[in-house]
């Protein structure tokens, strides 16, 4: 079954023409890859899903719903958490506050009581430690580390219990032993049953961590698979390769 | 915490007691404008401080509570004397019906625009009373009935405690927002506002609530002003100075802090009260104001209260470290 159907979806910026008709399915509980040329509209359609781009045309789905035209606060409310090429969190919060600000079907009482604050304290430093950061949960944002700040990102992404999450170039700027604790990570919180769909430019990241791929060109699906059959596809070769 | 809370007791003693221990009026009139500065540098920090939205217009706020109170006082006939100060809550739900649609469209934009489109709203703001003769009086001023039975040292004794449950109510109101994830969520958009939408912030929502609320206080601030100053004036109430001067005040104790504002209002107002009695009605003060805002962008451009944080940490980790 799919969690995630984007069905026909396009977006021009001007004369550029950005996502072209894509149409891709995400299946619950897998790690889908989204993968193609610089430029080929794979961070777009990640805009698109999440709301921060309005669509020209297309449909988005999220558990059979239409989610098209909602603001990403919305989508995020329905279980969709996504990161960002460049790891983003609030540099002048604490680690701790970064975990803390995600909200989730949250109503007038949980926003202005202080009494809930310490249940999501305690899932808050349980998932600080689940990336092995919990020591620096009292450091601001700005201090961390570039590694640092992409654990505190997605584990923030997590606060919410999403459903599905977008992962922008996880592997981006990232060093090869926590290259290997992300991929971890992304496993285990798969097992628990979240749904990954990310955006990657390191082929050996996507190919072992990855179920499914989704080969993207000039904005519009060209290939998906399993992740040996999408690496032997003659169209994915001349994408690539331009043969 | 406690030992914050017994710091603060002598502090809170001295501005319950101050018209007791100092009742002639020359310093209670300071007072006065002080426990307001207090009160309009933190309402402003709700806004400007938390969500980092500096609005340089909340002086039109300042102005439509004062002209609101003032028609109320003059229209409904209401007798001077302790009456009026029950009417400052009406005058607060009347600014937040203004703050919701003047927020409602000047909360599309952000940065410099935001700053800008706020400059514009209050001297729109300035226009309506200087224009609207019929019903403000326009350029002549309105007069409001003052109680002629509050006379000598006793005169300012009201208007100062007026002024100081507003102050109270904005510290109590920031301290609140700044210890709730309402608060957190103003921060984020601080930092961030695209990242705090990405993880579920109802930005637009928080912002517009956080600009009622501050909008509220300075309203109400307004209309008690009005009260004490009995004669206002368009572009005396609705005076930029005003905006700029709580927008100051936020910047010199620390933006975004809940003591800053405090400190930065009871440093600069006195002294701006002192330099006018000094130098008559001339606006020297402004030169004093400019030298501060240097001072402030140069040396402590995060605010006197984050710099003297830093300083203090970084002593507590060289002695750690010794």
């Amino acid at each position: 079954m799919s969690l995630l159907e984007i069905a026909e979806l396009s977006k021009r910026f001007g004369g550029v023409v950005a996502v072209d008709g894509c149409s891709l399915a995400v299946a619950d509980r897998s790690i889908t890859g989204l993968i193609g040329p610089n430029g080929s509209g794979k961070t777009t359609v990640f805009n698109l899903v999440t709301g921060f781009l309005p669509r020209d045309r297309g449909e988005v789905r999220f558990k059979s719903r239409s989610i098209a035209g909602l603001g990403p606060d919305r989508i995020y409310g329905l279980g969709i958490g996504r990161t960002f090429q460049l790891a983003r969190i609030f540099p002048r919060l604490t680690a701790l506050e970064n975990m803390l600000v995600p909200v989730r079907r949250a109503g007038l009482r949980a926003m202005l009581s202080h009494g809930q604050w310490r249940h999501e304290r305690e899932r808050a430093m349980e998932m600080l430690e689940f990336v092995e950061i919990a020591h620096v949960a009292g450091t601001v944002g700005g201090a961390l580390s570039y590694g640092q700040r992409k654990l505190l990102e997605l584990a923030a992404v997590m606060m919410a219990a999403p459903e599905l999450v977008l992962l922008d170039e996880p592997a981006g700027g990232v060093n090869p032993a926590l290259l290997e604790k992300i991929a971890e990570q992304i496993r285990k919180l798969n097992q628990q049953g979240v749904t990954f769909l990310l955006v990657e430019h390191n082929m050996p990241f996507v190919m072992n961590l990855c179920d499914e791929v989704v080969v993207l060109h000039q904005g519009k699906a060209i290939a998906n698979g399993k992740p040996k059959e999408v690496r032997e596809n003659p169209a994915v070769l001349d994408a690539y390769l331009g043969t | 915490m406690k030992r914050k809370a017994l710091l603060l007791l002598p502090v809170a003693a001295l501005a319950v007691l101050l018209p007791l221990v100092a009742p002639d009026p020359s310093t209670t009139n300071i007072a006065v404008f002080t426990m307001m500065y207090v009160g309009l540098a933190t309402a402003w920090n709700i806004m400007g401080g938390y969500t980092g939205y500096i609005s340089l217009g909340h002086a039109a706020f300042f102005g439509f509570g004062a002209y609101a109170l003032g028609l109320i006082m003059v229209h409904l006939n209401i007798t001077p004397g302790y009456g009026p100060f029950f009417l400052v809550p009406v005058v607060g739900l009347l600014t937040a019906v203004l703050a919701v649609g003047i927020g409602w469209i000047a909360l599309r934009t952000r940065a410099a625009t935001f700053v800008i489109v706020t400059i514009a709203f209050m001297f729109m703001m300035q226009l309506l009373a200087e224009n609207l003769v019929k019903v403000t009086g326009g350029g002549g001023g309105l007069g409001l009935p003052y109680p002629h039975d509050w006379g000598g040292d006793f005169f300012n004794t009201p208007y100062y405690y007026a002024m100081l449950v507003l102050a109270v109510l904005g510290l109590l109101t920031s301290w609140w927002i700044r210890r709730s994830k309402f608060g957190l969520g103003l921060l984020a958009i601080r930092d961030d506002e695209d990242k705090a939408l990405a993880v579920g912030v109802p930005t637009r929502t928080f912002k517009l609530t956080a600009y009622v609320i501050s909008a509220v206080l300075v309203g109400m601030i307004g209309a008690v002003y009005a009260y004490y100053v009995t004669y206002i004036y368009p572009q005396f109430v609705v005076d930029p100075l005003i905006g700029i001067s709580m927008v100051l005040m936020a910047f010199l104790g620390g933006l975004g802090t809940l003591s800053g504002p405090v400190i930065g209002a009871l440093l600069l107002e006195p002294s701006q009260l002192e330099f006018a009695y000094r130098f008559g009605a001339s606006r020297l003060y402004l030169v004093f104001y400019s030298a501060i805002f240097l001072i402030v962008i140069l040396l402590l451009p995060r605010g006197i209260v984050p710099s003297v944080r830093d300083l203090i940490g970084r002593r507590r980790t060289a002695k750690g470290v010794t």
